[in-house]
């Protein structure tokens, strides 16, 4: 798993790439976290377009940056989620609890 | 017909091994005849399954053994195909099997979805404790017949 940082003006885009598990996902919440709480920023988006798997701890990681983006007032988005992922959000009925766009410019809009 | 041998895998408990699983646990699910979102499902439940015997199990020791061993098993009476089962093992301490229910859904949380995960996947999943490990059994049968 592969994780890069860029910003366009007030917001960070995270470029997640390869699978999201135990192995990796402390990685992600960390990253989330610090710029959430830490660097403050306005919005924080996920690109999730190269993201083949994501277990039950990335969900969570997902969700602890959520929960943390609610407490700061910071917009929390998700885009270019696989089937896989998808599903894995539809399992645990959190796909209509995040902010989730099919693409990045409908992300940035 | 036996129980037939599929595949047998003894690991240490790295989360680092957890996608060489996954991806032998797609090839083997297909080559048993699965659908693609079964063979997704399977994969998962057993990721699941493996995650929470690193983290709880084992607490976060990477160098612990876990087993893991797929059978080929007879199908249920009535209709239906063969089922593929998963049987992992480790040596951690006894579960409390209070513990083995997961969470509900409808507290957003970080946490607690793997049971969940593997319960929505398999057709069985069945917890014991046996001469000091920790077995737990996974079957999902195939939806129909398996034509040769």
């Amino acid at each position: 798993m592969q994780i890069s940082a860029r910003r366009i003006e007030t917001t960070t885009i995270f470029d997640v790439s390869g699978d999201i598990d135990l192995a990796n996902s402390p990685e992600i919440r960390k990253a989330l976290l610090k710029e959430i709480k830490e660097s403050k920023t306005p919005r924080v988006v996920m690109n999730l377009v190269k993201v083949r798997y994501i277990d039950s701890s990335g969900v969570a990681s997902l969700v602890e940056g959520l929960k943390a983006s609610r407490d700061a007032g910071t917009r929390f988005i998700l885009f270019g989620l696989s089937p896989a992922a998808r599903e894995v959000l539809q399992l645990s009925r959190l796909l209509k609890i995040f902010e989730v766009h099919d693409t990045e410019e409908q992300a940035l809009a | 017909m036996s129980v037939e041998l599929l595949l047998k895998m003894e690991l240490r408990s790295d989360p680092g091994m957890l996608c060489v699983v996954r991806a032998a646990m797609e090839r083997l699910t297909e080559a048993f005849g699965f659908s693609e979102p079964e063979c997704r499902s399977v994969t998962r439940a057993v990721d699941e399954a493996l995650t929470n015997i690193m983290r709880h199990s084992y607490e976060g020791q990477t160098d612990r053994p876990i087993e893991v061993l797929c059978q080929r098993v007879p199908k249920r009476r009535g209709t239906g195909g063969d089922g593929f089962e998963v049987l992992l093992s480790d040596r951690g301490p006894a579960v409390d099997p209070a513990k083995l229910q997961g969470r509900r859904l409808d507290e957003i949380k970080p946490g607690g979805l793997g049971l969940h995960f593997i319960r929505q996947s398999m057709d069985v999943v069945e917890f014991k404790r046996e001469r000091g490990s920790n077995l737990l059994r996974l079957i999902k049968y195939l939806q129909s017949e398996k034509q040769d």
